[in-house]
């Protein structure tokens, strides 16, 4: 099960740049949450702080709090052991090319050395049904390279493979960007009946997207947090006029 | 429109002729470049294949004066000096290649092995032969097959950490990143994703480095030493291909000339072998569609 997310007083720099200040929010248990903007506005640097993959760029920090149900992740935790509950899912799907199928979608098991046989064979099973692409594949499992699959299909695989550790957070990092409009629905879709499992949050350039899937939205626009609230609400009747001249398509 | 379909066909004739003139040019390069190797590989084969023979093979060099004889111990030596400095040399340069790749990235230190590694790959044969002499051989008393393995091991480990250091710069980005964001910790990811992508370029990194130390006499003259009779043993000196031709053929007996020309021609064949066994070797299991 998925848990809540309570960011406070998060700030976060690129060597001298600024790039998020004073960010303040809530994303609740076990809901899609969006966040939009325009490009370079910091949405893509939140989501890296909230499994402190933010840190591994040398000349990247951050401060303030972020706790994932009980845990303050920036204290309590290794970003190691953060990024185990957390799973990740990039803008272009980067399979590992020289792993099979079946092996890309255990690695992150595999590679922290677990290796009960049964208990892979299932994960494998179980998180590519999740992720919609078992039907796709079960037959090339382990004969073809997680790379040689179509775009949709690596990231659908990328999505299974994030799962496949058993996180209780998504993060999606513009995930169906790089993805034609058949793969890009099948990614909402899915979006859509995972978020009953799992807390996630979703940054995307496509207004639309947002709309279709999240209860909640959060507008960001030069590392500031402009506006958060259900979706409906910012994309009916925003209380800020810069998230209501971004919807409305008058700048970004 | 007369004059304009002229003006293109002019056009596309001046097109084609430059797309033939460089064409030209790129075959001549490559026969020029290919052709001294073809020569001397079939100057090989013309001196040395006629002295080729099973003594050559299963037997030592026989005494001055007497007829027959073979190079058996020097390929045998050589194949444990390689192997010595490959078991050495290899994972040294590979470690320290993902130092550098990996660890390393704008650290002090890095910018100290990145040097080292490049005077290292500078230093003439010969001086690298001398170093090991005073290190080793001088310590111990006696020439030795350790000291020629290490001789030649330092000489890989320069070439195969910037071929390391380079083929892992050429890994995306986005796959260490996909490793680190599944809670894989950073020297995991390092070894079982970033260097098993690279691992095609860094094993050719290898059997260049392995063929260049195969042929190297220079450092062994004063480590390995050469032996006219069987040997073993790794505290004892060895003989070596490359030292064996050399001593034949500087020496003015015919006989010599022409078994250094079949010993040249065996250590060839033999490098070309055993790259190609590791190039089959290496891409069994290789998945498909995958780079």
């Amino acid at each position: 099960m998925g848990v809540g997310i309570l960011v406070e007083d998060l700030n976060a720099w690129y060597g001298t740049n600024h790039t998020l200040q004073d960010i303040n929010l809530h994303i609740p248990a076990n809901h899609a949450t969006a966040l939009i903007g325009p490009s370079g506005c910091g949405k893509s640097t939140f989501v890296r702080c909230l499994n402190r993959m933010h840190e591994t760029n040398p000349i990247a920090r951050a401060t303030g709090v972020v706790r994932m149900g009980e845990v303050d992740i920036y204290k309590d935790a290794s970003p190691v052991e953060i990024r185990r509950r957390v799973g990740m899912v990039f803008q272009r799907p980067n399979p590992f090319p020289t792993m099979s199928i079946y092996d890309n979608v255990v690695s992150g098991l595999k590679l922290n050395g677990f290796r009960n046989r049964r208990i892979l064979d299932e994960t494998v099973e179980r998180s590519l049904k999740q992720a919609a692409l078992w039907e796709e594949v079960k037959d090339d499992l382990k004969k073809k390279s997680g790379a040689s699959l179509s775009g949709g299909q690596q990231q659908r695989m990328c999505i299974a493979r994030a799962l496949a550790v058993d996180p209780e957070v998504l993060l999606m990092d513009e995930p169906a960007s790089a993805l034609d409009p058949v793969s890009t629905s099948k990614i909402e879709d899915l979006i859509f009946q995972l978020k009953s499992q799992y807390t996630i949050v979703i940054v995307t350039h496509n207004m639309q997207q947002a709309a279709r899937v999240a209860e909640n939205t959060g507008f960001f626009l030069n590392g500031k947090m402009v506006e958060f609230d259900s979706t409906h609400k910012i994309f009916t009747n925003p209380k800020d006029k810069r998230t209501e001249d971004y919807i409305t398509g008058r700048f970004g | 429109m007369d004059f304009q379909t002229r003006s293109m066909r002019l056009n596309n004739i001046r097109r084609t002729a430059a797309n033939y003139f460089i064409s030209g040019l790129s075959i001549l390069a490559t026969i020029v470049v290919i052709l001294p190797l073809i020569a001397i590989l079939f100057y090989l084969v013309y001196k040395g294949a006629s002295s080729l023979n099973f003594a050559f093979f299963t037997h030592i060099p026989a005494p001055v004066g007497e007829q027959g004889g073979g190079m058996a111990n020097s390929i045998v030596g050589s194949g444990i000096i390689l192997t010595l400095a490959s078991l050495m040399g290899i994972p040294i340069g590979i470690a320290a290649g993902v130092y550098l790749a990996e660890f390393g990235r704008g650290k002090p230190l890095a910018t100290a092995v990145r040097f080292t590694a490049d005077v290292l790959n500078g230093v003439p044969s010969i001086v690298m032969g001398i170093s090991v002499y005073s290190l080793i051989v001088v310590r111990q008393n006696h020439f030795s097959a350790l000291a020629g393995g290490v001789a030649l091991a330092i000489m890989m480990v320069p070439t195969i950490t910037r071929t390391t250091e380079e083929m892992l710069a050429t890994v995306p980005h986005a796959i260490r990143e996909a490793a680190l964001g599944l809670g894989v910790p950073k020297w995991r990811t390092a070894i079982s994703v970033s260097l098993r992508t690279a691992s095609p370029g860094i094993i050719t990194g290898c059997m260049l480095a392995f063929a260049r130390v195969a042929g190297e006499t220079a450092p062994l003259l004063f480590t390995a030493f050469g032996n006219q009779f069987w040997s073993l043993k790794l505290t004892e000196p060895i003989a070596a291909l490359p030292l064996q031709i050399y001593v034949y053929a500087i020496s003015p007996y015919d006989e010599w000339h022409r078994l250094a020309w079949a010993g040249a021609l065996v250590l060839i064949v033999l490098i070309m072998v055993s790259v190609t066994l590791v190039r089959i070797f290496a891409n069994r299991g290789v998945l498909k569609g995958g780079s």
